[in-house]
This record gives structure tokens, sequence and C-alpha cells, in this order.
């Protein structure tokens, strides 16, 4: 076992997976020589050479395009878009192409593309570097959609993501590359290393795709959330003082259902919070599913707490960012619902 | 004062009007000269405004480029165009039966798919656009089975997943046509750059039209097959026609689209694209640059768009109805079979024979298809299928959907059953 931060941690499973299997090739925007403008490529090109490990022109519409097409012809490509924000050019060859290749084929044809994109706010990016686009692409048929919340998670589920025969967006809520945040800007930043999940052992491991996970076992009420929010839910928890069992959802596509109503319908109560938008955002999907599932054993309608319906603000992202407070309140408010 | 005017383009004639192809410039066959194939990009740049042409108007081989086939390759050739435009009237005739949805022609632009899959290996990969079937009928897929692609039935290659003529076919190394165009053109700048990576002397190829070469998928696979000097021929197929938009709307007023070629530092090649050899000659040349790690070459195919666009599409409202028979590079079958007549290989007997027999083998190819299945008729496919290949293990929520389609099916089953004694008695 090592200590790693996020970023660490993602570097790590990508050079396991480079070393392990020849057809694995990793690109995207300053990702070769610089080694990525998070770091999460450092030293992998040097490693590697650089027909492993490439810098490509500004154009994720063309990064994902030739992933396909490397994957079509044998590779495991692993392509870094930049920021979630930037994903957009690409929705295209994601939506139409890369998602439905092998449906529309019937299985003759597929590629096993893996996005790496930094999403979420709280780092003075303004709207158009801190946007969580999850939900968007949990609406199309035929990717995986994938967030962790901690170094071990990143890395198993990154590895797990690279060996998946079907494609995946892999989410890296950059907020937290350096350490777990509870939500409180004006705190003093923590490291990953006073975390139990910055633990990471150094070799291959994978965490399944498709698995949610409870982080914090409790009897009140469950809170499912995902990414940076699965921190700032547990400070609130203490805030609050309720004894709130806190499921990590992890994988959106395909989704735990099992492990996430079986939580509710012990507690009988839930509050979804995430940092996306939260109009026909993913915790609409997370409410229907929790409603269809477990509406016999509900004490108090579901709450959602998440970002505001509008853009991300620059000046004013912590009067945007769904805090401890507004946790805190949820779930007073389902706590008292009678 | 002066005052901006925005520049909307027309075509030169609309309906009613004389055809007019004035705005091409055309040289004679045999006049261009043919460079080194590792020559550098800057220094061919009038290949790009020129036209390659071989086949002139005695029907003679004439130039630099005449890539001097044998006579019995040249009637392999004329068989494969004559078999495509055979094949299209058919379907086209059946969809207009109603016995399948959707079909598009590829009539006057048959040399552009033949030649240039007769040019490359059978290990090279080819990535279609919507009017290339030739490219299947030379690497010798079954007609029986592109047409149960457009029937849906039972032995669909894509299990009834897309409308008719999105075919592909993976043991022939030819990927799947998308109904969103131009975005084939960077994935096959991808599939080379993992050739290049894997040290293989395999070969991309891929096609969009005029029209679609807008689109930022172009200069997106422009851009990284210059940068990488990806192994991939590059080809825009300028048939003048994008639906009622004219070639003109895609920026080809300005600038042919070779040109943009050397915009990226890529050879740009304008061919005469109803010239079967010429068009064979230019991707033999643009094929060995690629392989012996030249990069790739863009090449523009001017040829005319016959045809409706599709079945949907009426060009009488847009275009002059004799625009075809005015148009100055003439028809490719016919060219190629003057051409074979004038070598002294092949007759106007021997002709009307060859269209004999491969109507004769449409017919027949027609006749198995059905047997498997047309959209109103069975054997049919199974619609709880529909689950599969959306991932490649199927996910919970998936099975359950599939469950419920399941339970539907046998409900409306079992109440058309139940009805039957009812109609008897």
């Amino acid at each position: 076992m090592a200590q790693m931060n996020m970023v660490q941690a993602i570097n790590s499973a990508l050079d396991v997976m480079l070393g392990r299997d020849p057809r694995v090739v990793v690109f995207g925007e300053d990702v070769g020589y610089f080694g990525g403008v998070f770091r999460c490529t450092d030293g992998l090109q040097r490693k590697y050479g650089e027909h492993r490990v490439l810098d490509t022109p500004i154009a994720e519409g063309g990064i994902v395009a030739t992933a396909i097409g490397m994957g079509v012809n044998g590779l495991r490509p692993v392509a870094e878009i930049q920021f979630a924000d930037y994903i957009y050019p690409a929705f295209d060859q994601i939506v139409s192409e890369l998602a439905r290749l092998r449906y529309r084929t019937a299985g003759d044809y597929s590629a096993p593309v893996t996005i790496r994109t930094p999403c979420g706010g709280g780092i003075r990016g303004g709207q158009t570097h801190s946007q969580s686009p999850e939900g968007v692409f949990t609406h199309v048929c035929g990717i995986k959609v994938v967030m962790p919340s901690n170094p071990y998670d990143a890395k198993g589920l990154l590895i797990s993501s690279i060996e998946d025969e079907d494609p995946v967006v892999f989410f890296e809520p950059k907020r937290i590359y350096n350490g777990p945040f509870d939500g409180d800007p004006h705190k003093p930043a923590v490291p990953w290393s006073t975390h139990p999940k910055g633990e990471v052992p150094e070799g291959h491991y994978a965490i399944p795709i498709g698995k949610a996970e409870i982080v914090r076992p409790g009897k009140d009420v469950t809170i499912l959330t995902y990414g940076t929010m699965v921190h700032v839910a547990e400070a609130a928890v203490q805030l609050a003082g309720v004894d709130a069992e806190i499921v990590d959802v992890r994988t959106m596509v395909p989704l735990d259902v099992d492990t996430l109503c079986t939580s509710v319908c012990k507690t009988g109560r839930c509050v979804i919070v995430h940092e996306a938008t939260r109009f026909s955002g993913f915790g609409a999907e997370l409410s229907a599913t929790v409603q269809e599932e477990c509406f016999w054993h509900l004490e108090a309608p579901i709450q959602r707490v998440t970002g505001w319906d509008t853009p991300y603000p620059h000046a004013f992202e912590w009067d945007y960012f769904p805090g401890p407070a507004r946790i805190v309140a949820a779930l007073r408010g389902v706590m008292e619902a009678r | 004062m002066t005052q901006s005017r925005l520049h909307v383009p027309h075509p030169p004639a609309r309906p009613g009007e004389k055809p007019d192809f004035s705005y091409l410039e055309i040289p004679p066959a045999g006049h261009e000269p043919r460079p080194d194939t590792l020559t550098p990009a800057l220094e061919i740049e009038r290949l790009g405004t020129g036209m390659v042409r071989v086949l002139d108007e005695q029907g003679h081989a004439v130039g630099a480029w005449n890539p001097h086939l044998e006579p019995e390759d040249l009637q392999v050739a004329l068989r494969h165009m004559l078999l495509t435009r055979h094949f299209d009237e058919r379907m086209q005739r059946m969809q207009r039966q109603g016995r399948i949805s959707f079909y598009m022609k590829s009539t006057g632009e048959e040399a552009v798919a033949v030649a240039q899959a007769m040019a490359l290996e059978p290990g090279d990969m080819l990535f279609p656009s919507y009017r290339t079937q030739g490219l299947f009928i030379v690497r010798g897929k079954s007609l029986v089975d592109l047409m149960c692609q457009c029937l849906s039935n039972t032995r669909d290659m894509c299990r009834g997943r897309q409308m008719p003529i999105m075919y592909h076919w993976a043991e022939g190394n030819i990927f799947s046509i998308s109904g969103n165009l131009a975005t084939q053109f960077p994935q096959a700048v991808g599939w080379a750059m993992a050739a290049a990576i894997k040290g293989e002397d395999r070969i991309a190829a891929t096609w969009i039209g005029e029209g679609s070469s807008a689109e930022a998928d172009f200069h997106h696979a422009m851009t990284f097959a210059a940068v990488y000097q990806a192994p991939v021929i590059l080809n825009v197929v300028n048939n003048q026609w994008a639906i009622s938009s004219f070639q003109g709307f895609a920026g080809g007023e300005r600038r042919t689209f070779a040109q943009r070629g050397p915009g990226y530092g890529i050879p740009g090649v304008r061919v005469d694209g109803n010239d079967f050899l010429a068009v064979y000659a230019v991707t033999r040349w643009a094929a060995e640059r690629a392989r012996a790690s030249g990069g790739p070459t863009l090449i523009e195919h001017v040829t005319y768009r016959a045809a409706a666009h599709s079945t949907s599409d009426d060009p009488s409202r847009y275009r002059p109805k004799e625009e075809w028979q005015a148009w100055p590079l003439g028809d490719p079958i016919t060219r190629l079979k003057n051409h074979l007549i004038a070598l002294g290989e092949w007759s106007e007997e021997r002709h009307a024979a060859l269209e004999k027999e491969l109507e004769a083998h449409v017919t027949a190819c027609w006749k198995e298809a059905v047997t498997y299945g047309t959209l109103t008729e069975g054997p049919t496919l199974d619609p709880v299928s529909m689950f599969e290949d959306v991932f490649h293990d199927m996910p919970p929520h998936l099975k359950r959907q599939r469950e419920e389609l399941r339970r539907l099916l046998a409900a409306q089953h079992a109440a058309a059953a139940a009805q039957v004694p009812d109609a008897e008695g």
C-alpha cells in the first residue's frame, strides 16, 4: 500500500494498464510531454514512449473520433478531455457513434474507449471549468458513466473502465484531486493522507463498475450521492446530528438499484445530493427510481440538494455550491416530515 | 457610405433553365503530370486545381497517370460497376413497391467506389459513406446480404436496427455506415493511427460528400491526419449536390475541395470521378504514399449525382431535369465500356449479354432475400432482441425492460390466439 492522492491514483491506474496491456494508449491535450494540466499523466510518456502516450490537437471531437477508430483497430484508448466543460464538441462522436457502434453493427464492431474528464466546481473555474455534466451522458444508451469519490476507488474504477468492453465516461471531481473536501472553503485544505481511502495498492486491482458503496451506515435517512458531495454529505451529517446512511453511487450507468433501494427501504427517508444542476439532473432519475422501488417504505417526500439551475457563476461559487448548510436543512426537513 | 451584403450562393441552373456546367474547368485527358509518390505536398499543389484524367474522348487511355491495367481487370471493373447499377435499380423499384422503406442509389458515381476498392489491398480498412455500395460489391459481399439488410429481415447483419443501406462487413474490413454524416472521416484517421502505432502496413480509406465536408469532422480528420502523418486516404466525392444544396454551399465556389489539402500540408488531388482509370491510378498513388510513411492524401472526385438524393427526394424541384445528360464528364460505365471496345476487348453484344446476366443474378438474389422475411411478411426478428448489444453484457435495467416487453408480446399473442376461434365461428 502507498499513500496517494486522486491524481497519483489515476496516474497509477494508467501506469499499471500501460504496463500490462500493449493495446492501451493514452492521449489528449497536454497529456504527453507535459503530463496533463492536472498532472494525471505525469511521466507516462517518458516511460512508455510517444506512440503510447500522445499529445493531441485541441479538438475534442477529433480526440473521441480517433479514439473510436483506434478502438475499432484493436487498441484500448484512454482519451482525456481536459475539462468536462470542453466535452461538448465531442458530443456527436460520443452519443451517435461511440455509444451505439456495438448496437448498430449487432456486435460486429465496438470500441472500448475510456474518456477521462475532470468535472465539478469549487476551484474558481467559472461557468466553463466547473460543470458536472454526468446526467447528460446517463441519458445516452450504450455508455457507462462513472464518478469516483476517493483515490482508492478512482484507481480501481479506472482500471475496470479500461478493461471494460464498453465505452466509459469517467468523471474525475477535480475539487478532491488533492484531498477530501467537506464543503467549507475557508478551512485549510486536508490531504488524502488523512483519509483511509488515500491508502492505495501500487499494483493492479479492479473495483466493479455498477456497484455502489455504503460509506457510512445509518438508520434514520439515506443520502444518495457521489463524487465531491460524498465528503460534503459526511460533514453535513455531523452537523445535523442525524444517523444517516450515506451511499456513494460511484456508477451512474449501470446503476446499483439494489444497494440504493435496500438502504432507502431500511431508513424510510431519502435525500439526494449532487453538484450538478437540478432540473432533469441525475437526481431526478434517482428520485424516480426510489419512488418506484421504495414508495411503501417512505416516511417523507424525497428531497434533492443540487446546484442551482443557473450556469456556475464565478464570483458566487459558494452561494451556488450545494454546501453542508443546504444538506443539513434537507436532512432536518425529511426527519421532521410526517 | 459602404454597406456589406451577404453572398447567398446560387446554382447555375434551376428547374426550367438550361443546365450550365461552365463553372467546371476540365483539362484534356493526360494533361496532368504524375509526381513521385513521396513528393512533398506543397510542391504538387497544382494537382488540387487541375484534374487527373486518363480516358480521352475517343476512349483511349493517355498520359502519365494511365495505370496500364490488363483488359481482364477492366472487364471485372465493368462488371462491378454494372452490377452496382442493376442492384440500385432493383432496390429503388422495391422501395417504390413498398417492400423496403428507403433507398439511396449511386447512379453516375459507380467508378469512385469500384475503382478505389480495386486499387486498395483486401486488408485495408474502408470507412464508407452512404453512396459507396460499390465497395461491398468489389470486396465480394453477397447481394443477398445487402438486400437482407435493406429488408431488416432475419438475415439482416444489423438485426433490424438500422435504416436500409447502413451496411457493414467486419470480415471484409468495411466499417459501418452512419446516418450522422462525416463522423467516419476522423474515425478512419484514428484507425490509421492505430495501424501505424502497431507497425502494420495496412492503411485506411474513407469517403464523404462535398456537402458534409462542411462538418467539423472534416477539419478534425484533416488536422489529425496531417499532424500524425496517418496512413489514410481521405476522399471527398463532389457529386455537385447535397440534397438540394449545390456544391457552392459547401464552399466550392471559390476553391476546389482538393485545394483544402495543402492548407493542412496534405496533398490534394482532383480527379475525374467518372474516369475509372484515373480514380484507380490516383488511389494507387495515394496508397503507395501512405504505405511508405508519406502520410495522408485528400482526393476530390468530380462526379455527378445522377439519381435523387434518396427515395424520399424529388430533385426536379430544385435542378433541371436534363442536367445529368448535360454533365460534361459523362457516364462512368459508358466511358469504361467504350475504352474496352476501343481496345478490342469488348463489344455491344458482350455488354448486352452481361447486362442480362447481371439482371438475372439480381433477380435471383432478391428472390432468395425475401425468403428470409420482409418488413411486412415473416419470418421476422424477435423484437426482444432489441435489448441486446446495447452493452457487451446486459445490465439489470435492460433485463427488466426486456422482461416487460416479453410479457407484453406474450399477452398480445395470447389475445390474438383467443380471437382465432371466434373469427372462425
